[in-house]
């Protein structure tokens, strides 16, 4: 918008910035979950290689950041954006780097068909793909609720989590042969249960540029009171 | 360079804006719901933020591109950009979901589903032999008690044969965004009243109507298969509690609790799939044919809603459901 003075087209470029970083990432993790159930290397190859974009994308933003608050000063609701704006980036940078690290496992799973549990990790790899797609909804549309609804959803993975866990550990004492296998699943469910945190993380934030709230201080007595 | 009013954007059906200087500057109707009205005189990037769709808006050329789960999950668009001037870009969406789904074969799900009638066809096929079997069949009570079990068995195939026509329909028209007006309040007392006598049902909520876009009879049908559930594992003597709350930010929160037993934690992810029981004997006894939540979590989303089932061994389950009041467009992109 040509009429906007320049503060409020920097706020723009940064949302800007950490939308195209979300969008990387989910792609990312869309791809080292498919890459993973069809054993294909070149796909997670791909993965592995496309994070050094997001990394680059997260520095755009730390010094864009870093310059908006050293030369504008902004207060209230936009030093709120900026700061969120700081600590999502940093936060999408590392389920960028799990979905890496998924991406870089798939080459150690050998005998991936023969896995029951591996049923699992798909369905518990959407849930994680739909906190982080509408955690960047909501940060795109300043969406306090929608944020709420997303913490909410952890513990569904969390459930997930311990179901594949358990199905895991009885699968290596039954077949010690595909141990090796195995445990690198148990490190695959392990990073998609991080990307779910993680979501989480940036919910909250998106619930603090929004409301300028504390999410962990929503209940308490004297939670309703602005921080900035 | 100029070109055509981008207000002629409001008779175009499919999403449609356009873009000066990275900015979204006019979007229609269409686009405002799929991507949120907040998206005019946002980055473009806020609105598509799939790295194929960014690199097809900001190449010189512009282009066409598939985006993958822009909606719902599994949903397909077609992105196409049309160059309007140097800093200027028109943008349509197509949706192509209904060709993937379409093209989709549910080859597990056939296998699963004649495994769950042949169970009750061999059951009936082994009775009727013994019937006919002369002196079998001369005795009264053998006789009634077997035809008893023929009948029992025969109404879950029933049963079962009903569910799965109605997840195809259900399936059927999946893409298509339900749009009539209906009361969700009065809905909720449709659905328990059809429960008199079966069930106590506590009703509770905090408006006089809960309007949202939905279709009628597939609403029901969730609030029945919830009531129903609830009816069938809960606390036998204890009531049903069904709510409906709506919330300030625009949205409906229906829920449905028991005081049963409860779920063990590592049940939960996997009650809506198809076919998948807690118990399966439990579920066999009540009746049950596997695809009661299955059912509610396809109709769910296809309202643009999200489907939930909290519950803690012990101390009963609780299954909501959150939808957009009419009007909210869409909630979530689940």
């Amino acid at each position: 918008m040509a009429s906007s003075s320049g503060f409020t087209q920097e706020i723009g470029q940064l949302r800007g910035l950490i939308a195209e970083m979300g969008g990387l990432a989910e792609v990312a993790i869309r791809d080292a979950i498919d890459s993973l159930t069809r054993h294909d290397l070149v796909l997670a190859q791909t993965v592995v290689a496309g994070d050094a974009r997001i990394d680059a994308l997260e520095a755009e933003v730390d010094r864009l950041a870093v310059r908006v608050i050293a030369l504008r000063a902004p207060m209230a609701d936009d030093l709120r954006d900026v700061i969120a704006a700081l600590k999502i980036s940093g936060v999408v940078e590392r389920i960028g780097d799990y979905a890496k690290n998924i991406a870089k496992r798939v080459g150690k799973i050998e005998t991936i068909n023969k896995f029951q549990p591996l049923t699992l990790i798909p369905a518990m790899a959407a849930i994680a793909q739909g906190m982080v797609h509408d955690v960047l909804n909501a940060y795109a549309a300043r969406d306090a609720d929608l944020a709420i609804e997303v913490v909410n959803r952890d513990e569904k993975l969390d459930n997930f989590y311990e179901s594949i866990f358990r199905n895991l550990v009885s699968h290596m004492m039954e077949n010690p042969a595909t141990i090796s296998s195995a445990a690198e699943l148990l490190f695959v469910t392990r990073s998609i249960e991080r990307i779910g945190d993680h979501a989480t993380n940036v919910a909250e934030m998106v619930y603090f540029a929004a409301t300028g709230l504390y999410y962990s201080d929503r209940d308490l007595p004297g939670g309703d009171e602005k921080v900035i | 360079m100029t070109y055509p009013d981008p207000q002629l954007l409001r008779f175009v059906p499919t999403p449609a804006f356009v873009v000066e200087n990275g900015h979204v500057c006019f979007a229609n109707a269409a686009a405002r719901a799929l991507l949120g009205a907040h998206i005019v005189g946002d980055d473009v990037r806020i609105a598509l933020r799939d790295p194929k769709a960014i690199a097809a808006i900001t190449s010189i050329k512009g282009g066409s591109e598939t985006i993958e789960g822009l909606s719902v999950k599994g949903s397909r668009w077609r992105l196409t950009c049309h160059v309007l001037g140097t800093d200027a870009r028109l943008i349509i969406l197509e949706d192509q979901s209904v060709r993937v789904s379409v093209a989709r074969a549910h080859a597990d799900f056939v296998a699963n589903a004649s495994h769950e009638l042949r169970t009750p066809l061999a059951a009936i096929l082994g009775y009727v032999e013994t019937l006919e079997d002369n002196k079998a069949g001369a005795d009264e009570t053998t006789r009634k008690r077997f035809l008893g079990i023929i009948r029992h068995e025969a109404r879950r195939m029933q049963a079962l044969i009903e569910d799965l026509m109605s997840l195809s329909r259900i399936e059927a028209v999946k893409h298509e965004a339900p749009t009539e007006p209906v009361d969700l309040i009065a809905l909720a007392g449709e659905a328990a009243s059809e429960f008199h006598g079966r069930a106590e049902i506590e009703f509770t909520s905090n408006a006089e109507s809960a309007i949202v876009a939905g279709d009628r009879s597939q609403l029901v049908q969730v609030l029945r298969n919830l009531i129903d559930n609830a009816r069938k594992y809960g606390k036998p003597d204890a009531p049903i509690r069904l709510s409906i709350e709506v919330t300030e930010s625009g949205r409906v929160e229906v829920m449905v609790r028991d005081e049963g037993e409860g779920i063990a934690p590592e049940h939960l992810p996997r009650l809506t799939e198809r076919f998948y029981r807690a118990d399966t004997g439990r579920s066999r006894a009540v009746g049950g044919t596997g695809l009661g939540l299955a059912i509610v979590k396809h109709i769910v989303e296809r309202h643009r809603g999200r489907f939930d089932i909290m519950s803690r061994k012990g101390q009963g389950t609780t299954a909501s459901i959150i939808l957009p009041l009419h009007g909210q467009g869409t909630m979530s992109s689940k």
